[in-house]
């Protein structure tokens, strides 16, 4: 579903990824780990299209997706989530969702300023999707408060939430258990699943907490430096010396 | 020959006051971020209160001047601290509406005491003016360009090579750095404010002999000044100089060749045109553009 | 009651409708007239600037285009005033197309001095080269609308009334539709807003067209109220007066532009016993409330009812 061919990225001096290739099969969950500063959130910014490749491509259901705007690229279908949580704090939990509707409705200016029978009926259903969206991930509840007050565990549901009411086929989850307790995470790793296989949606899981990622997903690349250091199932990748070596020096933290 | 000469003397004069203006926005932003829309007061007020000292007072002419250049840092330091300080979030939107809201009261202030008269006072030096290949260039003329020099470099001086000027450079840079080494950040911005009001008012001292001075001229001054500080980019203190120049130059050449009612147009014009195709100014590097908040 | 924007708009227009049976002579429904079409242009600058984040000095500019294309038309070409005022209002929407592609690329003060520099460059061309110069042309038509001249003040009163509370019901239903919502998302995160699917360039030159649109619409609107039009009403000052009436009333509600419009037009009414020095008091007066209730009337208006509620 998604091609990574020959990814290098430069940040002025620094080169941020190096030659990364791999493909993500559809309906699956894959996951990129790796040290801090090894390049995974750059590797999402190219996918959704927020930074350009300086080389290489990624090509999404065949169509070539670098140099696209990321609106376009979530119209193409992948969604996204972020590290640091992106909510748009002065609107409400619905409205959250609402906008993440925006994509797949299409009033236009005069017909929601005048309120026409068929911007009515469209914002009725744009409500209607957006409360079930928010019943399915379980904030029916806050619904009228401001995003900007939810704690941090339904602030990272919230954003799954609206990135899900974009209808993606492809999501992009970045560290999405940061900041969540054990009880929050367990909780997130069964949600996960559950947006695989009842929704449909190939997952590319970019994540510190290795209990999650190999509780669930079913291929692992791990990056390095910005290089790849390896690929494979969550079997292989504990396994592997290279991996481990890397790890070695790390903390406790990311402890295989 | 002798025309576009005159020319140009003429725009250097108008230049150098936009440049001084140009200067004072960028004293002000590097320390604050703030751009203060109440510039061109300044020096509205610098050109009155000399009138005031000189004219109305008789004071000797060194006198009136140094009183009107102090009297304006003390607006400049009272316009910080009443309205500048005690706004904690630094809300551009706002920032920008209350130094709009200043020049309004500095405005009502100077009409109540000065009238809607333009006021003007002896050139500093008597004498016939100075032909150079056919153009007459009056003495006052060399005065206001050669007093912003001076005091621009004056003013670079103080930057870079006293422990104050460098001081305040380095709240520009880094604030929190700053306050950490010891330097008092806030004492820097009230600084900030006395010296581009000071600025300000040498420029309206040495300009008003030539181009008279009433209550109203501060927005318009704002306006070229704050272009002049954009072409040379926002917080680069030598590239609003020479845009300030630059500005002035071509307003007298369209004015004096193409239209003189076309002469405000001309700094506009050129300002979208930088904006649009290079933001951060002719002279200016964008990074340090993108690093800015604002 | 609830503080809906249903119940609001229902109370405003009992007032609006009421308000000619007590104050009946010609000088207050002027100025009320005049808070109308102020309002249009605040409405505009309160949508691009409050909810899209674009900040504007150069609303005057539209307002000025307005007044002058829809008078020239009317005047010269003896268009009628109705469709002369909707040329004004597409050759301002393509006028602001044509800043604003441009000036996307810039952000905060950068973006303040482009938009301050259209409007002192259109009311630059309007000085030089509009009908009259700099002391501007008379003999414009009153509004007139199927063969009905709107010649009296109480029918002109009505009419921009009507006028501004239509484009309010159109402002306040899209700010709550799927365009306002995402215009808004752009306010709190441009990249998350870009990464829903947003194409906020388009977006955002969409409240630039709007906005330039209802400017239009209210110099328009003047223009055939005063029948008389120079370019001194077009200057930065008008821009800046427009802005003040966005602050004052508050920037996060559409509510706040009208108010703040009524606020700051009845203001130097207000203060004609102090003759030329009506300048200082209503700058002391704005600095006051920018210090001190800076959110804006409208919002803490709300917010203390809404603490008084139980």
């Amino acid at each position: 579903m998604l091609h990574i061919e020959n990814i290098t990225k430069y940040f002025g001096g620094l080169t941020a990824l190096e030659d990364i290739s791999f493909f993500v099969k559809e309906g699956i969950i894959e996951a990129i780990i790796g040290p801090n500063g090894a390049g995974k959130t750059t590797l999402l910014n190219i996918i959704s299209g927020i930074y350009a490749p300086d080389k290489g491509s990624v090509r999404f259901k065949g169509l070539e997706i670098n140099n696209t705007s990321p609106y376009q690229i979530a119209k193409a279908g992948i969604s996204r989530t972020f590290q640091h949580v992106e909510l748009f704090g002065n609107m409400t939990v619905l409205e959250n969702i609402m906008v993440g509707r925006y994509l797949r409705t299409k009033a236009g200016l005069f017909a929601c300023g005048f309120r026409l029978p068929s911007a009515s009926a469209e914002e009725r259903a744009i409500k209607r999707d957006s409360e079930q969206i928010l019943e399915y991930i379980g904030l029916s509840h806050r619904r009228n408060e401001k995003a900007s007050s939810l704690p941090i565990g339904e602030e990272r549901k919230l954003e799954i939430g609206r990135a899900i009411a974009t209808e993606p086929s492809l999501l992009l989850l970045d560290e999405p258990a940061s900041g969540l307790n054990e009880v929050e995470t367990s909780d997130l790793s069964f949600f996960i699943k559950k947006l695989r296989d009842q929704k449909n949606i190939t997952i590319i899981l970019v994540e510190h907490d290795m209990r999650l990622v190999m509780d669930i997903s079913d291929s692992i690349v791990v990056l390095d430096f910005g290089k790849m250091l390896a690929e494979g199932t969550p079997q292989e990748i504990q396994n592997n010396k290279l991996v481990i070596d890397a790890y070695l020096g790390e903390d406790e933290e990311v402890c295989l | 020959m002798s025309v576009f000469l005159q020319f140009l003397f003429s725009g250097l004069t108008t230049g150098a006051v936009y440049a001084m203006v140009g200067l004072g926005f960028n004293i002000i932003y590097n320390a604050t971020s703030i751009i203060n829309l109440a510039q061109g007061e300044f020096v509205v007020i610098g050109g009155l209160m000399m009138w005031y000292f000189s004219e109305a007072m008789k004071l000797p002419f060194f006198i009136s001047a140094i009183l009107a250049v102090a009297s304006t840092g003390l607006i400049g330091l009272l316009m910080e601290r009443l309205t500048i300080r005690p706004v904690k979030k630094s809300d551009l939107l706002l920032m920008i509406m209350i130094t709009i809201a200043v020049s309004i009261v500095l405005r009502g202030i100077l009409m109540f005491k000065f009238g809607k008269d333009p006021y003007t006072y002896a050139p500093f030096t008597e004498g016939e003016p100075i032909h150079i290949y056919g153009a007459f260039i009056q003495q006052q003329t060399l005065w206001v360009i050669g007093i912003t020099l001076f005091f621009i470099i004056l003013i670079f001086l103080f930057f870079n090579k006293t422990m104050l000027g460098k001081a305040m450079k380095a709240c520009a840079v880094n604030p929190v750095a700053a306050r950490i080494t010891g330097i008092n950040v806030d004492k820097m911005v009230m600084l900030s404010f006395v010296l581009s009001a000071m600025m300000g008012a040498v420029a309206g001292i040495a300009v008003t002999p030539i181009t008279l001075m009433e209550y109203d001229r501060g927005p318009m001054l704002a306006v070229k000044g704050f272009c002049a500080a954009i072409m040379g980019g926002l917080g680069r203190g030598r590239g609003s100089v020479i845009g300030g120049f630059i500005i002035g130059i071509l307003e007298s050449m369209t004015a004096g060749y193409i239209h003189s009612g076309a002469k405000d147009a001309v700094a506009l014009v050129i300002i979208l045109v930088i904006l649009f195709f290079k933001p951060a100014g002719i002279f200016g590097s964008k990074t340090i553009a993108d690093l800015r908040r604002f | 009651m609830q503080i809906t924007n249903r119940n609001i708009f229902i109370g405003f227009s009992i007032i609006i409708i009421i308000l000619p049976l007590i104050f009946t002579s010609s000088y207050s429904l002027s100025i009320a007239t005049f808070s109308a079409i102020n309002s249009l242009i605040a409405i505009g600058l309160c949508v691009l600037m409050g909810y899209a984040g674009q900040v504007s000095l150069g609303q005057a500019g539209f307002y000025g285009i307005g007044a002058y294309v829809s008078s020239i038309l009317s005047i010269h070409l003896g268009l009628p005033v109705i469709f002369a005022c909707i040329v004004a209002m597409i050759a301002s929407a393509l006028s602001a197309v044509i800043l604003a592609i441009p000036a996307l690329r810039l952000k905060g003060h950068y973006l303040a001095v482009a938009t301050l520099g259209f409007g002192e460059i259109i009311h630059i061309i309007l000085n030089e080269w509009g009908p009259g110069g700099p002391s501007g042309f008379g003999d414009i038509p009153r509004f007139n609308l199927f063969g009905f001249v709107f010649d009296t003040v109480m029918e002109y009163y009505y009419l921009s009334w009507f006028v501004v509370m239509i484009v309010m019901a159109f402002s306040i239903n899209l700010i709550n539709s799927r365009f306002g919502r995402a215009l808004r998302s752009i306010h709190d995160s441009e990249i998350a807003s870009n990464a829903m699917g947003v194409d906020v360039p388009k977006l955002k030159i969409k409240a630039f067209v709007l906005s330039a649109v209802f400017a239009a619409l209210g110099g328009s609107l003047y223009a055939h109220y005063v029948t008389f039009i120079s370019p001194s009403s077009f200057s930065l000052f008008q821009s800046v007066l427009v802005l003040m009436m966005v602050v004052v009333g508050g920037i996060t509600n559409l509510w706040g532009a009208v108010v703040g419009s009524i606020i700051i037009t009845i203001l130097p009414e207000l203060l004609r016993e102090f003759k030329e020095y009506d300048i200082l008091v209503y700058g002391i007066i704005l600095i006051l409330t920018l210090l001190f209730f800076n959110k804006g009337l409208v919002p803490i208006v709300i917010e203390k009812l809404q603490k008084v509620k139980p």
